[in-house]
């Protein structure tokens, strides 16, 4: 079905299943061990061979040689996969360095060879034996160094890399009350839980690749291109994902090689990502460093904001948008942006959980803290009299819905604001502590999305889609969306997920997977409905879909029994006007938090988060509340302790697993506490919905530096806030 | 013959199959003879995984991870790093948790095993499973297993009164509090951010209010 007016009442709205804290259904399964991921399909192909990744220990250069001599010889080795015998490889649409290196190195960790063998130990062990030598050049490691002669990056499809409206110059020279500052953010890590895994099994030129994907359907197209196969003849099946934020968009150099490694070994083989080989090896969120200068008036009304950015990444890559929320945000007549890349030889940066508004937000939020405290006012105050409901940049266009104002007042009011002191005067003890808050923002993007139902003899539906569940509540979600559209109990709806055989979605990503993928099934449940109706002899404008039956006037049959014998089944898929180019469709969220900073140590502790959302239609309060308490907890690591850093000599990210990349554990968060504003939004979709996945982190990290800062009094412009950035600034102990 | 020499017999077979297939892109002088497993250093080793006896015949640098979920085919304990840092790999030895990673297999002849799949099935729930599940305690679901597995020992500990880093007194017995909780769930991470989930389903367990 197109989408191309808004909605307006339908079956959704009967919220009987739909818009209820279901638990998730496919909960049994996790909690039990017994949903299988990538690596553990003893179910599905019966001993497979091993293989083993060994990665570049150069950033930039070129192999010379390999001895694998030993390795070949050693015990259970069946082959030894390198670029020298892989054959010609293409390079998939996503992926900017190649996923096999040799002789050109791109970068550091990156797959040079796969040892397959009987056993894992195996692999393991003659992998360490084989010898590589290398060339190694003269790279660019150091982002800070580089940024003088960065140019501006190309335009992204939908976004320009240089902006202006009005005279930015000229006011920002002219406003009474001004900040210009700097803001550093570090490369991040997703540092998923489940690593990397493929296995890949060939029957003639055609291969079954069980792996851990985001996006199925541009995924398989990648490998194809990848291997230069047909489309068709690549199936990738992905029911169950350990977590991805981004990682797992794209197809990684676990795919390649156990597809490689299983044609050349002539059986099925399974390859993991070694967790340390992780970091480097794939993508990461590229450090930015962001100017950024916002002029007001004395009663605190935005005339001048300036954002620029810049990132660096390897030839092709694609910078980090950091700067394209400041577009957006905030009212003010007199605005530029600029996005600025470097060429850079670390590893491919890429999409992580909110690319462009999670960095952007870090700096653009700390600035607004900054700009409030000179010119007197309150931070969110200063907020809501800039808030604005149109595109600043093009005023005709009004946002679809904006309730960051309502947001910030409830946030505000529920977390005992107005009892938030100067900065460095509030004192429990040994500790100072503050408040801080920050806006949240995200768009919501439009994505054609097909799926299949089925309805049985029993009157059960089944749904499939190629749509993924990283974590997000997929599974149950559209097992909500069947069950209130057909009438049927949630218990009486089968999701089946990630198998590129099923319609193709736009898979999980950017916060577009729920509202998206719901639509579809929404669209494919309307096109069944029509088949039930006709089936029964019934008008299908006035059927009514309730309890296991259908009711059209005074007729009424079980729904069971229109599917007779053979069952019915009907596919669509959502596909979208215009409505997203006449209106900016965007979530919103005001977060608040209580730091308390050691007055002796330095020691920061979050104690208190809050969340409020605004973000249409949630379609289960329970999963979607879970997506943005992880997105918060996410958020207070790249405030705090999450960066990857870099051997600018070398090239290559030194702390590359989970012991040395720290991410939050249960010791650093506190409870916390989501609101979401009970609204819909008619224009997204026919759900009503959007997405809340990536607004939760959204502003999350400044809104913790600025608790830091009305706690202490000192300000860190340069992410993660670690003690070496503070200590010998905090206030003499009395 | 033990099920691992099957393996190797029709790995042994296969492999064989692959070196002389004409459409494979690699030489053919790469597939090299395989090494029958009974030549390498092995071990035969018996364990008692939820409560059925095991007897293993394994390579000796096998983990106890990997037994379980290559051997064992107990694919619930999960391997997110393979070096101890992020606790997927939980499971109860002779009823204290430990990461099974940093262990081999060798090394718990006649111990007791306990993992995910001991303590409960979809059809019939531990109560940590249930809990976990109600409090929506988790998000991919990969950390899992390791949490509830953690999260079990943890009230044992506690009930055994075993101190932690954040007990203040050490004379009176341990007590279950939420800073307790945490303490002792740090060394299994969640990056979905479930924590104040799971602190939830802990305490529902518990009995207690955090």
């Amino acid at each position: 079905m197109k989408f191309d007016t808004p909605a307006t009442t339908n079956p959704i709205d009967q919220l009987k299943v739909v818009g209820k804290g279901y638990t998730r259904i496919d909960g049994p399964m996790k909690t039990t061990g017994t949903a299988p991921y990538a690596y553990e399909r003893h179910d599905v192909v019966d001993n497979p061979a091993y293989g083993y990744v060994l990665g570049s220990a150069i950033a930039k250069g070129k192999i010379t040689s390999m001895d694998l001599d030993a390795a070949k010889g050693a015990p259970g080795v069946i082959i030894i996969v390198t670029a020298d015998n892989a054959g010609k490889l293409g390079k998939g649409k996503l992926n900017t360095a190649h996923l096999l290196g040799g002789p050109a190195i791109e970068h550091y960790h990156q797959a040079v060879a796969l040892v397959v063998a009987q056993t894992f130990e195996q692999a393991r062990s003659a992998a360490a034996l084989i010898r590589v030598s290398y060339q190694e050049d003269q790279g660019t490691y150091d982002l800070a160094a580089a940024k003088n002669i960065a140019p501006v990056a190309k335009d992204e499809p939908d976004a320009k890399s240089a902006t202006s409206v009005g005279d930015f110059a000229g006011a920002f020279a002219a406003a009474p009350v001004k900040l210009d500052a700097t803001y550093t953010t570090p490369d991040h890590s997703h540092s998923m839980m489940e690593p990397f895994a493929s296995m890949a099994a060939w029957t003639g030129n055609k291969v079954t690749i069980w792996t851990s994907n985001q996006l199925i359907h541009s995924s398989t197209e990648d490998v194809a291109a990848t291997l230069n196969l047909p489309n068709d003849n690549v199936r990738l099946i992905s029911p169950f994902i350990g977590g991805g934020f981004g990682g797992k968009l794209f197809i990684r150099s676990d795919v390649i090689l156990a597809a490689l490694g299983a044609r050349a070994a002539g059986q099925p083989v399974k390859v993991t990502l070694q967790r340390p080989l992780i970091p480097n090896n794939t993508t990461h969120r590229a450090s930015t460093i962001q100017r950024i200068r916002i002029g007001a008036l004395a009663d605190g009304h935005i005339t001048a904001i300036g954002h620029e950015g810049w990132s660096g990444n390897l030839p092709e890559g694609r910078p980090e948008t950091a700067v394209m929320q400041t577009r957006l945000l905030y009212a003010g007549a007199n605005r530029m942006t600029a996005t600025r890349l470097a060429t850079l030889d670390l590893p491919e940066g890429n999409a992580m959980r909110a690319p462009g508004e999670a960095p952007g937000l870090m700096a653009l939020e700390i600035a607004m803290d900054e700009i409030a405290d000179k010119l007197g006012m309150d931070p969110v105050q200063f907020r809501i009299l800039n808030d604005t409901q149109v595109d600043p940049e093009k005023p005709s266009r009004p946002y679809s819905r904006r309730a960051l104002v309502e947001c910030l007042k409830m946030g505000a009011d529920k977390f005992g604001w107005a009892k938030r002191g100067a900065p460095g005067k509030t004192v429990d003890g040994r500790w100072l502590v503050g408040m801080g808050m920050a806006a949240g923002f995200r768009n919501s993007m439009v994505k054609k999305s097909g799926a299949k139902v089925y309805l049985d003899g029993k009157g059960d539906i089944t749904v499939e889609t190629d749509m993924t569940d990283i974590g997000t509540g997929t599974y149950t979600i559209l097992a909500q969306t069947a069950a209130e559209m057909m009438g049927v109990g949630l218990h009486q709806v089968v999701v089946r997920l990630g198998d590129s055989t099923y319609p193709v979605s736009p898979g999980s990503g950017g916060q577009f997977g729920a509202s998206n993928s719901t639509s579809g099934v929404y669209a494919a449940c309307l096109k069944l409905r029509e088949a039930v109706a006709q089936k029964l002899g019934f008008k299908s404008d006035d059927t009514m879909f309730a309890d296991g039956r259908v009711t059209s006037g005074s007729r009424s049959a079980a729904l069971a029994d229109a599917a007779g014998e053979v069952g019915l089944q009907a596919e669509d898929a959502i596909e979208y006007g215009d409505l997203d180019k006449k209106y900016q469709e965007s979530t919103f969220a005001g977060h608040f938090v209580e730091a308390a900073v050691n007055s002796y140590t330095g020691e920061i502790r979050v104690r208190r988060m809050l969340a409020v959302c605004a973000a249409g239609r949630i379609l289960n309060p329970k999963t979607a509340r879970s997506q943005v308490i992880g997105a918060m907890t996410m958020g207070v690591g790249a405030a705090l302790m999450e960066e990857l850093a870099v051997d600018t000599r070398r090239g290559f990210f030194v702390n590359h697993d989970l012991a040395g990349y720290e991410v939050p554990v249960h010791a650093d968060i506190p409870h916390q506490d989501v609101i979401f504003l009970d609204e819909t939004d008619p224009i997204a979709n026919p759900m009503k919905a959007k997405g809340v996945g990536e607004l939760g982190l959204c502003g999350v990290a400044a809104a913790v530096a600025n608790a830091v800062y009305n706690a202490t009094g000192v300000r860190v412009r340069d992410y993660p806030i670690t003690l070496d950035k503070y200590l010998t600034r905090l206030p003499a102990v009395a | 013959m033990t099920k691992h020499d099957i393996e190797v017999t029709r790995r042994g077979v296969l492999a064989t199959g692959a070196a002389t297939a004409a459409v494979l892109a690699v030489q053919a002088a790469y597939a090299q003879p395989i090494v029958p497993l009974a030549s390498l250093p092995s071990a035969k080793v018996s364990l008692v995984v939820n409560g059925h006896n095991e007897d293993l015949t394994l390579d000796t640098r096998t983990t106890l991870l990997d037994a379980l979920r290559e051997h064992l085919h107990l694919t619930g304990t999960k391997k997110g790093c393979d070096h101890g840092q992020c606790g997927a790999c939980t499971v109860m030895v002779n009823g204290r948790r430990i990461n099974s990673c940093l262990t081999l297999a060798v090394m718990h002849q006649g111990d007791k095993v306990t993992t995910i799949e001991g303590l409960g099935t979809p059809e019939q729930l531990h109560p940590m499973q249930a809990a976990f599940i109600k409090h929506d305690g988790y998000q991919c679901g990969y950390c899992t297993p390791g949490q509830i597995c953690s999260a079990v020992a943890v009230l044992a500990e506690i009930k055994a009164d075993i101190p932690s880093h954040v007990t203040g007194d050490l004379l009176p017995h341990a007590s279950f509090s939420a800073d307790e909780v945490r303490e002792r769930m740090s060394g299994n991470i969640c990056r979905c951010g479930a924590y104040s989930n799971i602190l939830d389903a802990i305490t529902e367990v518990s009995g207690e209010t955090a």
